[in-house]
């Protein structure tokens, strides 16, 4: 089985680009799941079994969906090889700029949109650069300058992905994506031992492990103070 | 090369490769400041100062660094303007069955026209090109640039684009001004004289369009023909993609012939899927699409041409009444 991980900001278009790869894979007789990481809630799920793929659901609560990512990725993979699929895709929200979920030797998919903004490429952290591909959305409400322009900026952070256009409403670049998870994502039987491109955060700092109160002396662990001079 | 960039100092670095700026910005490589040592210097520094949240190792950034180097140097080089001819070569219907002919060439300068029902494959035929098709789309069609199987290059660098693409919408998110938004797409296209591109820019947009705006205008609250004038322009000039394909651009506002004749003289290929007739009498042939494959070519005759004139007076006749409603003139 093949396994891609697909990331990127939050109505980015991750849901809708997968979909329509996933129809492209089908047409040329892919079985393929999807697995739905998100924090507290997601209604996804709902949106592949309604284009018939299969899908399971995880959801981090109070936990960061990346760290939960990597906690799981084992089983997700037993679980999509026993249901016999070509091609598992994980897709998770990338909620806090900093965590990655990409794996080493594992296709790598970072989807952005138009919308969010030039200087969006340089905030994104380590799930633009250090992705594979790179899948810009929503170009068909903006201009071919601002596309362009868009697009070179990704281009500077992360030269070496290959940059594709893909618009999640109509499908356009979907098949040509789709291909290449076909040609450029490899065979996997078990992610033990495989390690991920970038370290998460370090967070467990007392927040993390349910604080709530307020003051430096409920700050425990790893605390960072903001430079106020 | 990565030896030889690595020893550069920042300062002579940034004289060979300017837009080595980008790089270090997106990466927050601080420089200021330290242009006098050398770049293996201030990415070691730049990543021992960002500690833990340092997202690749010194060397690392140097590869990658090298890498947008090669790819700027690629776009500047000027194979762009080699591109002399596109093939398309058959495949196959919706339905599977083979498509009627052996190989239609479009040479540089020339404008075909793609027609069809709504559904028949046009805005495919159009995808199979900006993808430089190998058999490798729905269509099985494959696409030869100089009759020859194209770099696959052209697929995925996002600096080295083929086609350049007008579509439909043409509206803009950014919060910028016209010459704002104009200066930094010439930067991104690495334009030398960025003042000079970026008044021609400004002029043929306002001669394509009858209202007229000023550089000073936010492109956010351009109206739809000044839009539309400005990207035509501004692809016309500024992109050095060989082929520009149109898909049903939307052309109330703007003088269509003049707007066509602007993208041409760039001597680049233009295709356009379009049922308007002036659009499609401009063209010196047209695709007929239909069950998603290509039936016939059909060359526009004179007589055609004939009807182009009649058009072409109407068109601008209906563009004098506009503006001077527009102005609260009498029409009568
Ligand atoms: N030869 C073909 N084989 C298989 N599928 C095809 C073929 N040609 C087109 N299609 C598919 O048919 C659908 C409709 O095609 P397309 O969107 O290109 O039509 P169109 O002519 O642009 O329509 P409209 O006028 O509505 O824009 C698309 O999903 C496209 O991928
Ligand atoms: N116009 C336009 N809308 C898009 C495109 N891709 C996605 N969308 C819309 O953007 C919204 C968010 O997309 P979704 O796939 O749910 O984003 P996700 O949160 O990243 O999975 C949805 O309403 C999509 O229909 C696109 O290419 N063009
Ligand atoms: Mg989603
Ligand atoms: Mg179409
Ligand atoms: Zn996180
Ligand atoms: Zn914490």
């Amino acid at each position: 089985m093949k396994l891609v991980t697909v990331c990127g900001p939050p109505s980015s278009g991750k849901t809708a680009v997968i979909l329509k790869s996933l129809d492209a894979l089908r047409s040329r007789g892919r079985k393929a799941g999807v697995v739905k990481f998100d924090c507290l809630s997601t209604e996804d799920d709902v949106l592949y079994e309604k284009a018939g793929i299969p899908v399971k659901k995880g959801l981090s609560g109070p936990l960061c969906p990346d760290h939960y990512f990597v906690s799981n990725v084992e089983e997700i993979v037993q679980w999509g090889r026993s249901e016999g699929f070509d091609l598992l895709v994980s897709e998770s929200a990338g909620l806090c700029n900093r965590c990655s979920p990409h794996i080493k030797d594992v296709l790598a998919v970072c989807v952005v949109d138009n919308l969010s903004g030039v200087t969006t490429p340089k905030k994104i952290g380590p799930m633009l650069k250090m992705s594979d591909i790179v899948v810009i959305t929503k170009g068909d409400i903006v201009s071919q300058a601002e596309r362009e322009v868009f697009a070179s900026r990704v281009a500077a952070v992360n030269p070496k992905a290959a940059v594709l256009h893909v618009n999640g409403l109509t499908g356009q670049g979907a098949f040509e994506l789709s291909s290449l998870f076909d040609d450029d994502a490899k065979e996997v039987e078990s992610l033990i031992g495989a390690k991920l491109r970038f370290t998460m955060p370090s967070a467990l700092c007392s927040y993390c492990l349910g604080e709530t109160r307020i003051g430096e002396s409920y700050q425990m662990g790893n605390v960072r103070k903001m430079k106020m001079d | 090369m990565i030896n030889e960039i690595s020893s550069h100092t920042v300062n002579s670095l940034l004289e060979k490769y300017p837009f080595a700026a980008t790089f270090f910005d997106g990466h927050h490589v601080q420089t200021e400041g330290r242009e006098e040592g050398t770049v293996q210097t201030l990415l070691a520094r730049s990543v021992a100062e960002a500690g833990e949240d340092a997202i690749t190792t010194a060397d690392e950034l140097l590869e990658q660094l090298t890498e947008h180097i090669n790819q700027m140097l690629l776009f500047l080089a000027d194979d762009l303007d080699t591109v002399r001819s596109l093939s398309i070569l058959p495949g196959t219907h919706k339905d599977g069955s083979p498509e009627g002919f052996s190989n239609i060439t479009i040479n540089s300068g020339e404008t075909i026209c793609i027609v069809g029902p709504t559904g028949s494959g046009k805005s495919r035929l159009l995808g199979d090109i900006e993808w430089v098709a190998q058999g490798d789309t729905p269509t099985g069609r494959h696409v030869l640039l100089n009759q020859q199987v194209p770099d696959r290059k052209w697929r995925f660098s996002p600096t080295h684009k083929l086609v350049a693409q007008l579509s439909q919408n043409m509206n803009f998110v950014m919060d910028l001004t016209v010459r704002e938004f104009l200066e930094m797409h010439a930067e991104s296209r690495l334009i030398d004289n960025v003042g000079d591109v970026v008044m021609r820019i400004m002029d043929q947009a306002n001669d394509l369009t009858g209202e007229s705006f000023a550089p000073t205008t936010p492109i956010t609250s351009l109206s739809g023909g000044q839009s539309r004038a400005l990207m035509i322009a501004d692809t016309a000039i500024l992109s050095r993609s060989p082929i520009v394909l149109i898909d049903e651009i939307e052309n109330a506002g703007i003088d269509r012939r003049k707007a066509l004749g602007l993208l041409l003289s760039e001597d680049k290929i233009v295709l356009m899927a379009t049922h308007d007739p002036v659009l499609a009498l401009m063209g010196g042939r047209r695709l007929i699409i239909a069950n998603g494959g290509i039936e016939a070519v059909i060359e526009t005759t004179d007589t055609e041409r004939g009807i182009l004139e009649e058009l072409a007076v109407m068109d601008r006749r209906m563009m004098d009444l506009r503006n001077r409603l527009r102005r609260g003139e009498r029409l009568g």
